[in-house]
């Protein structure tokens, strides 16, 4: 069965990007949102599996989202996806509960590992 | 700005393209511009910066540069809306980037993209600002970094 994902991001050319990859790998696109603040209120109605989460956004960024969701769902697989390229952005987003940490700009590929990298080899299927 | 920090933006636009599309652009002669005399293409992205810097980064493209770009990732909506969004993820990317060398105090605002307009884009005034000229296959663009 595919997995569910989330995409939030305010760049509606990467969230395409991300949807145009992902869904060749078996994921189900069933919400988007470009800010936080959207998705939290999505996320409760469309139970994703997985989220794929940017930083930098208007009304409620990256970090104060991952934090709001990890409330709803503990158990939630957030990959970051953000041009915000230093390691102390990363080590706090991960320390916010993401899984994972992917630096903009990627390549299809680079986003097909690392989603593979976050979820293992079994839950991708 | 000295000029290994200069350097840094040069760097990273050259492995933005590069990566994005198998092709570096050509990066022209730094040089300092006066607020009031800034290059100004069809679409800019603005990337305000506060924190231990102060001021912005801007990119700023010709349509049809952003027309191929977009076509180069993958999108076929090559729309004014799409290229909007393109120059202000560009220049997020940019900025965002650039603080692998300043680090997290190098804090960066959502993108505002101007569409053809030079009078909405502020630039701090006490300060000059560098100017890169980019010319991608036959497209010009510019990446301006001003900063206090």
């Amino acid at each position: 069965m595919a997995l569910k994902l989330m995409i939030v991001d305010d760049s509606n050319i990467i969230r395409s990007k991300i949807t145009r990859t992902l869904t060749q790998h078996d994921m189900q696109v069933v919400a988007t949102a470009s800010n936080g603040e959207d998705a939290v209120k999505l996320f409760g109605a469309h139970k994703p599996d997985v989220v794929t989460m940017d930083l930098t956004m208007p009304r409620m960024d990256g970090l104060e989202c991952i934090r709001a969701l990890r409330k709803i769902d503990p158990s939630i697989s957030i990959l970051v996806v953000s041009a915000l390229a230093d390691k102390a952005t990363a080590i706090q987003a991960l320390k916010e509960g993401a899984q994972g940490f992917l630096c903009k700009p990627f390549s299809e590929t680079d986003l097909t590992e690392a989603m593979e990298e976050l979820l293992g080899e079994d839950a991708h299927g | 700005m000295d000029e290994q920090q200069l350097r840094v933006f040069i760097d990273i636009v050259s492995q933005y393209f590069e990566r994005q599309t198998g092709k570096a652009p050509e990066v022209g002669s730094p040089y300092l511009g006066d607020a009031s005399a800034l290059p100004i293409y069809d679409f800019t992205g603005v990337i305000g910066i506060s924190g231990e810097r102060q001021g912005c980064v801007y990119v700023t493209a010709h349509r049809d540069l952003l027309r191929q770009l977009l076509l180069h990732v993958g999108e076929a909506d090559v729309s004014d809306t799409n290229l909007c969004d393109l120059v202000g993820e560009v220049a997020n990317t940019i900025s965002g980037n650039a603080r692998r060398y300043f680090g997290p105090d190098f804090m960066i605002s959502v993108p505002v993209v101007v569409s053809g307009n030079a009078r909405a884009i502020q630039v701090p005034r006490s300060v000059k600002a560098y100017i890169l000229p980019l010319r991608w296959h036959k497209f010009e663009a510019a990446l301006v970094v001003s900063l206090q």
